[in-house]
């Protein structure tokens, strides 16, 4: 098996587990918030590798449907706000000075009021829930990526081959579409994948101080938050499991993005 | 046809060196023009100038009495340009490289000696000197009717730069495209050209 085999083996593997995390999670939706008090506070056995809680609720069934909602949360508001970063920084780049600046401003201004602060108003101000986060995280993190984005556009608009390219007859259009966007994908996926740790540690966080999602629904910012309470009376697996698969999925993301930008960058055709 | 550069001015910013001072020229389709002058003179400066990559201070550049940036689509001025690496997307497959201004016919790969196996590498697979015959495929596009090489020829070993040269000179007295010629080399421009333009005359 050759290294471009191997990544796209890894791209399917990953791709394989996040959406049958995300599809679980959402079958067990309801089953997540049956409360039992006859199996309260179980270590983790056969049947509830992830113990319960101290409602009786099964904790593997509550973790799939947290992570599930986190996942969809987290590729909903990491794809639109890479993609408003995307429009924001090509705009910047293409459409002369005025544009380049008030949109320079604008990121200067939602970059310099403390993240947490402007994603709380945010969240607040559309109604909290689901939809409060996911506007909150959207319009708080385009900026980095909207920044990098201009950068790479104004490079690439100014290099030799795409000058040639207009004197060979491409139309603007073309030279977009055909120059331009191979280089910027990448940057792009890069971008998008970053966020959504950001995204899901956000939600969490905010969930937490009570302006984000509803402390009865099994989101993994509550799990963890409920879970701190039982560590000292030695539960851990209330918090390691949750924790644990929450990381896998982190990490499988970036695995998901590095065999992207891997499978695009010329430089790998032969590894 | 006929290219004509009237007094040209250009310089990089206000307050920089003036690089061209009322430059004018002209050349002639078929015709074999050669400019030697050392580094910093405006050499390459000139020929971006000519092929409407820059916009001169003053001046104009026409061709056939039609400015050079009024021309849409395919521009009959094609500058090849001295580093090759830079002129080619890397992240394209040479046959796309090759075939960005039209389709390029087998006598022309044939006579720059590109390999048809070349075609499916990337950039980075290539060296400098099968870098730039792909450029120079390239520029010689059915519309070109002048053609501006810029030291295009620098980075080749004596018998590559000879056998590029023998197709080009051919090539141009085939289709009677105008050919302006940059180098440092003073023997290169003496065997290629028809005409010279000594440094001490242009500024």
């Amino acid at each position: 098996m050759n290294q471009r085999k191997k990544t796209i083996f890894w791209l399917a593997a990953s791709a394989l587990f996040l959406l049958a995390v995300a599809f679980l999670g959402y079958l067990w939706r309801d089953e997540a918030l049956v409360t039992d008090f006859s199996r309260k506070n179980l270590a983790p056995c056969l049947k509830y590798p992830f113990g319960t809680d101290f409602m009786g609720r099964d904790m593997f069934v509550r973790t799939v449907t947290g992570l599930s909602l986190s996942i969809r949360l987290g590729v909903l508001t990491a794809a639109a706000s890479a993609i408003f970063a995307g429009v924001m920084g090509i705009g910047a780049a293409v459409l002369g000075k005025a544009a380049d600046s008030a949109i320079t401003f604008l990121i200067d201004l939602v970059m310099g009021i403390p993240h947490i602060l402007l994603l709380v108003l945010i969240s607040y101000a559309c109604g909290k829930g689901f939809w409060g986060v996911a506007v909150g995280i959207t319009l708080t993190h385009w900026t980095s990526l909207a920044r990098l984005i201009r950068g790479e556009v104004m490079q690439l608009k100014s290099s030799q081959y795409i000058q040639i390219a207009a004197k060979l007859g491409q139309s603007r259009l073309q030279i977009a579409g055909k120059h331009m966007l191979p280089h910027i994908l990448p940057q792009f996926f890069t971008g998008l994948i970053l966020l959504f740790p950001h995204a899901i540690l956000h939600e969490a966080s905010i969930t937490f101080l009570g302006f984000g999602l509803s402390p009865e629904q099994p989101a993994i910012g509550v799990i963890l938050s409920e879970s701190m309470r039982y560590l000292a009376m030695g539960r851990w697996w209330l918090a390691a499991f949750p924790g644990a698969l929450l990381m896998i999925c982190v990490l499988l993301f970036r695995v998901l993005g590095e065999s992207v930008c891997r499978l695009i960058d010329p430089g790998s055709v032969h590894e | 046809m006929k290219l004509e550069a009237k007094e040209l001015s250009f310089r990089y910013q206000k307050g920089s060196r003036q690089i061209l001072n009322h430059f004018s020229m002209t050349l002639e389709s078929g015709e074999r023009l050669g400019f030697a002058a050392p580094s910093g003179f405006g050499k390459t400066t000139l020929c971006k100038i000519l092929a409407g990559y820059e916009k001169p201070d003053s001046g104009q550049v026409l061709i056939d009495g039609v400015p050079v940036q009024d021309i849409k689509g395919y521009c009959p001025v094609q500058l090849i340009w001295q580093h090759p690496e830079l002129s080619v997307n890397p992240r394209w497959r040479m046959r796309q490289v090759l075939e960005e201004g039209g389709p390029v016919p087998e006598r022309i790969m044939d006579g720059l000696g590109i390999e048809r196996d070349w075609l499916n590498r990337y950039p980075s697979e290539l060296s400098g000197g099968e870098l730039q015959r792909f450029c120079i495929a390239r520029a010689l596009g059915e519309k070109t009717r002048f053609l501006l090489a810029d030291e295009i020829t620098t980075m080749l070993d004596l018998i590559t730069q000879s056998q590029i040269w023998h197709f080009l000179l051919e090539e141009i007295e085939k289709r009677e495209i105008g050919l302006l010629v940059v180098s440092h080399s003073g023997p290169l421009l003496d065997q290629i050209c028809t005409r010279k333009v000594e440094m001490d005359q242009w500024t």
